[in-house]
């Protein structure tokens, strides 16, 4: 492929040409008029950073705004309703930093998980053999794709907040939960010694149900008898910690709510806001993560369920052990864009309250400290971060899938 | 983005259904006992939804009054005099009553282009490319913001509305196409300084929400530039909307330049081409025709994504909508802002959905092509 | 060809900022060339600043600007009002967009020192109240211990009410949120007890409540908010321009010099005033401007009381009393230097 200008179409460049080259050879000669422009490129790209640099940094100094990296360190001095680890106002902005960054990986993670099994029933719904429940999943798709996330997101918000009661009238639910305006409130449990032997059980069943899975499998490829792997995994990994648990004579004690004066004190709330972002974004990516495992689905040829059928293979089986791995290859990649998108368009908690990244950084922090180039490049290099992340373990489960081919 | 299939396909490929509407509900909806249960599940979901939407919009719903007091009855469904007292403001924002043809005229020329462009059965597609890529920026920039032939300067911070969405999402669109053309390009070219720094560029955008990339450009960008430049607020969002759809929009189009068969690049070798010509006249038109459905899906994403500029600041149809629902008493009552938020939606759908089922449309016919 | 158009791209835009760069200059030169004042207000608070029905900008900071706009052009109409949220604010000021920001900013050690600008006076001393349901029967802010608070970001708000409650060693649980809208709604949804601003945006925004009534502005003020308009660091003379004009409007109320009796009093005898409205002396020299400065602003707009009670005091929706806000000859704090 040749790269150059346009005035040169009858100018055949010959490399036999070569031996004395002059100026004007150098400029009808691809190779070399590759160099040039990449150099040219390379050089207007240095310029323009270093200008945009320079000109931050006068424009910075001129008017004595302080920059650097030194305000992270600083006493925040602003509260966050939702925090994963301990957090208050006298604590860093670099703190108020990584409260932010869980908040988000926090909605994103199960707002993943959620939306792919939406989207995986509504898409198999939608190939549904029963017209109304195909019409009824069409339905679902076409309305929630063709609408801004941002406006889906104040709908359901106030949508919930004006659903709910208020504190005084709470709802009472099982366990001594309550919910209400302020969000649901459920005890808090606190780990007593002795919840080390349940977690250890939890491991210990994983790798076994994990060896078992194993040698489920080459028994099954050497004998052909088939043994229930998955489930005696699952009952495993279930009832291992809750024995011990048990024998461990229950090590946990719950800190229940009771009502305050304003709202209910103690315990753990689950914030409306929060719950209005993770239904928000799981019910708008479940729409498009439906149109991906529709296509997927169709897009396995017909004649491998006839051939699955052939061999005896009853339909649930041959959906799962034929059809679905092989639309797994065909859904993986635009699956993983979904993920991204959702990822990305958790930074819509802004709007509505929700303490994210966004809004607890890009937002509040900016805010105290007007050190706007400092905290935005930062908010982005994390997005970058965790979307490469998320790239990277999808591409390796998608290569592991396309591997299962052979 | 290839997530619209083959509606068409799909329903040719089902065996025929026996004759008459008992076989074909026998068929559809109670073939076994799992089916009924499903169908009457679903018929009772339906029942609910359609009752619950014809209740509020119509049977409950207030359609006459002057102010928010005449939706303050117990029980109300929606408060239809809302939308008919602020449809100007909604679809106009604060732009002056005077020039608002200026505006109107604006979107006629704009449909009247898109639909000679959209429209297969139309003639001409090359002039109305040309008119509605390259000529018509430049009138309705002039339209709009006046200052020629005696119209008067209307300022940007007097638009709003449906205005301002559909500025956003056609300025977005158009200026981020030759990005990405270049992107595109330069992400398959094999000099790798450009190789690498279109990557760089096309993934670090891909990579942060458009949220931030507006923040960018709304709080960064100015104090990127030297001392005493200075940007319109309207014109920051857009070069920020530009790059954040040019980079999503370069990934749809190398799709489509991956499609295209080296064979064709090697022709234009042989008749001597130079680059930009074996692109311009042979890879790029193929190209940009296979990536058609991609292109319009890029878009309605787009136009999806103009709402955020509401959280920088400016008042596109649903930031307008907003802040009439929460910053005018007059016409405070319970149902105003559901009222509000579903006009806003409503509108919302009826674009994305009339785009989503038009490159559903292209994409049959192209695939139609194929097949023979 | 993608490299080429990408240098030869790149090469223009350099060539435009560079040509431009050349012209940095003095910012009351700038504002003459433009032939417009460019000020950034709020992008909506009834009282300060908010669009009319027909979409002109009405309040006591857009009035601020149309009264420097009068004293440079003399024509109050030549202003572009900008309308910005708190968090691009500075930056706009910083980068130039804007020559004046008047948005109800507080003014703050950091903001005067460290980010890139100057405040010249303060238009509204204000102070950070809490408004509740009156159905919950409070009577003080002491009282709140347990609440949700409902807090917009991106101002000195977000820290006053985190220091009040750890100083009354009470807890409380915040809801911010990025605009005035959502947090107002949510506030009206129930989603807090209290919403907490600066007492003044409290009465604003009380109106647009369903029933105003209904909610009660505690007596409890828990911070200093002294509101003012700022401009770039490094630019005296504008700094100047800002600053003296709102003190004629101080001056003017305090000599009694209204927009109706004006060209009245300017035939009188009294020197205070004929040296306010340039009669005498030539004190709009020292800020480059005309000597009739002081005339043509009080002229645009009135004076400071005029012009608070038309906006927030009585002779607006929002019936804010002078309170702080009155002449320090009737015990408020609003106090000029003399013209002279």
């Amino acid at each position: 492929m040749r790269e150059g200008p346009a005035m040169t179409t009858d100018a055949p460049s010959l490399p036999a040409k070569r031996k004395s080259m002059s100026l004007i050879d150098h400029i009808y000669d691809p190779r070399s008029r590759g160099i040039i422009l990449q150099v040219l490129l390379a050089v207007a790209l240095i310029w323009f950073t270093a200008e945009i640099v320079n000109n931050a940094i006068t424009n910075l100094k001129k008017q004595s705004i302080a920059s650097g990296f030194d305000f992270l360190g600083r006493t925040s001095g602003f509260d966050i309703s939702q925090s994963l680890i301990s957090y208050s106002n006298t604590m860093t902005y670099a703190r108020a930093f990584w409260v932010g960054l869980l908040n988000t990986l926090l909605v994103a993670g199960l707002g993943i998980v959620l939306a792919t099994i939406i989207g995986f029933i509504v898409g198999i719904g939608r190939l549904s053999t029963n017209w109304i429940i195909a019409k009824l999943a069409s339905v679902y798709v076409e309305v929630l794709r063709n609408i801004p996330p941002l406006l889906m997101l104040f709908a359901i918000y106030f949508a919930v907040l004006k659903s709910l009661p208020a504190p005084r009238d709470s709802i009472e639910l099982p366990f001594y939960s309550y919910l209400n305006v302020r969000g649901l409130t459920v005890p808090m449990p606190t780990w007593l010694d002795g919840i080390g032997y349940v977690v250890a059980a939890f491991f210990i069943a994983i790798v076994a149900a994990v060896l078992i899975a194993r040698w489920a499998r080459i028994r099954q490829e050497a004998t052909g008898e088939r043994f229930p792997g998955v489930l005696v995994g699952i009952g495993l990994v279930v009832l291992a910690p809750l024995l011990t648990f048990l024998l461990a004579g229950r090590p946990v004690s719950f800190e229940y709510p009771t009502p305050g004066r304003f709202n209910l004190s103690g315990g753990v709330t689950m914030l409306p806001e929060f719950v209005a972002l993770l239904t928000g974004l799981t019910l708008y990516t479940a729409a498009f993560i439906a149109e991906i495992v529709r296509s997927g689905i169709l897009g396995v040829s017909k004649g491998q369920k006839e051939a699955a059928a052939a061999l005896g293979l009853r339909p649930g089986q041959s959906m799962r052990l034929v059809v679905i791995p092989q639309a797994l290859r065909i859904i993986i990649p635009p699956l993983t864009n979904q993920y991204l998108n959702l990822t990305k368009n958790s930074s819509l908690a802004v709007a509505i309250g929700y303490p994210d990244l966004v809004s607890v950084f890009a937002g509040t922090v900016l805010n105290q400290t007007n050190q706007a180039i400092e905290v935005i490049l930062i908010t982005m290099a994390v997005y970058l971060v965790v979307s490469l992340l998320t790239s990277f373990f999808m591409n390796w489960f998608n290569s592991r899938m396309a591997l299962v081919e052979r | 983005m290839s997530t619209n299939t083959n509606v068409a396909e799909q329903e040719v490929r089902r065996p025929p259904a026996g004759a008459g509407p008992v076989a074909w509900l026998h068929k559809n909806l109670f073939s076994s006992i799992p089916n009924t249960i499903l169908t009457f599940v679903g018929l009772w979901i339906s029942y609910k939804l359609i009752a619950g939407v014809v209740d509020w919009a119509i049977i409950r719903a207030v359609f006459t009054g002057s102010d928010g007091d005449a939706c303050k009855v117990p029980d109300v469904g929606a408060c239809w005099p809302f939308i008919t007292h602020k449809f100007d403001l909604f679809i106009y924002g604060r732009y002056p009553e005077a020039e608002i043809w200026r505006a109107n005229l604006t979107f006629l020329l704009g449909a009247i282009g898109l639909a000679g462009l959209m429209i297969p059965a139309v003639p001409g597609k090359p002039a109305f490319a040309v008119f509605t890529l390259l000529v018509y920026p430049i009138i309705a920039y002039y339209l709009l913001t006046g200052g020629i032939f005696g119209m008067p300067i209307v300022a940007t911070e007097r638009w709003g509305g449906l205005l301002v969405t559909l500025v956003v999402a056609v300025v977005g669109i158009v200026a981020s196409f030759p990005i990405a053309i270049l992107l595109a390009l330069g992400r398959r070219s094999k000099l790798p300084i450009v190789r690498y720094s279109s990557i760089g560029f096309i993934e670090f955008v891909r990579g942060v929400p458009l949220i931030t990339m507006l923040f960018m450009a709304s709080v960064m960008l100015p104090l990127f530039l030297p001392e005493g430049v200075t940007f319109d607020k309207l014109l920051r969002a857009l070069i920020g909307v530009a790059l954040f759809s040019g980079a999503y929009l370069a990934e749809v189009i190398r799709g489509g330049l991956q499609a295209i068969p080296r064979g064709q690049i090697e022709a234009g070798d042989a008749l001597g081409l130079s680059y930009p010509q074996k692109m311009g006249l042979i890879v790029l038109p193929q190209a940009l025709k296979l990536v058609i459905p991609g292109i319009v899906n890029s878009f309605i994403a787009l136009f999806k994504d103009t709402s955020l500029v509401l959280i920088i600041g400016l008042f596109d149809l649903l930031g307008i909508v907003q802040q009439s629902i929460s910053s005018d008493p007059k016409w405070f009552s319970p149902s105003t802002p559901t009222t509000g938020y579903v006009f806003a939606g409503f509108i919302f759908w009826i674009f994305c959905f009339g785009m989503s089922r038009y490159s559903q449309m292209i994409e049959r016919r192209l695939s139609a092509g194929d097949k023979r | 060809m993608t490299s080429r158009l990408r240098t030869g791209l790149l090469a223009v835009t350099m060539l435009a900022v560079g040509a431009s760069a050349a012209s940095a200059q003095a910012t009351l030169q700038k504002v003459r060339d433009k032939g417009e004042l460019t000020c950034g207000v709020n992008t909506g608070l009834a009282g300060f600043s908010a669009p009319d029905d027909k979409g002109n900008w009405t309040g006591l900071d857009v009035d601020v600007c149309r009264a420097v706009a009068a004293a440079i052009f003399k024509d109050p109409a030549k202003v572009k009002f900008v309308p910005l949220t708190a968090k691009e604010r500075f930056t706009a000021l910083q980068s130039g967009e804007i020559d004046v920001l008047s948005r109800n900013t507080t003014w703050t050690m950091s903001r005067d020192t460290s980010a890139g600008m100057s405040f010249t006076g303060v238009t509204y001393y204000d102070g950070q109240g809490f408004m509740v349901k009156k159905s919950l029967g409070l009577k003080s802010a002491k009282e709140l211990s347990g609440a949700s608070v409902c807090v917009q970001t991106g101002t000195t708000t977000e820290l006053n009410v985190a220091d009040y409650f750890r100083k009354n060693k009470m807890d409380y649980k915040p809801v911010v949120f990025e605009k005035l809208p959502e947090t107002l709604a949510a506030y009206n949804a129930g989603r807090c007890d209290v919403y907490t601003s600066d007492a003044s945006q409290l009465y604003a925004t009380r109106l647009t409540l369903g029933d105003p009534a209904e909610h009660v502005v505690l007596p409890d003020v828990i911070s200093k908010e002294p509101l003012g308009p700022a401009v770039r660091q490094g630019d005296a003379q504008w700094g100047n321009i800002v600053r003296w004009v709102f003190f004629a409007l101080v001056n003017a109320e305090e000599l009694g010099v209204t927009a109706k009796n004006i060209d009245e009093m300017a035939q009188g005898q009294n020197p205070e005033i004929k040296r306010l409205l340039g009669k005498e002396g030539e004190f709009g020299k020292g800020i480059g401007l005309d000597v009739d400065w002081g005339y043509q602003a009080i002229k645009s707009v009135g004076n400071y009381g005029e012009m608070f009670e038309r906006n927030v005091g009585e002779g607006s929706r929002l019936k804010i009393a002078r309170g702080q806000n009155a002449l320090w000859t009737d015990g408020g704090l609003q106090y000029a230097p003399p013209v002279r």
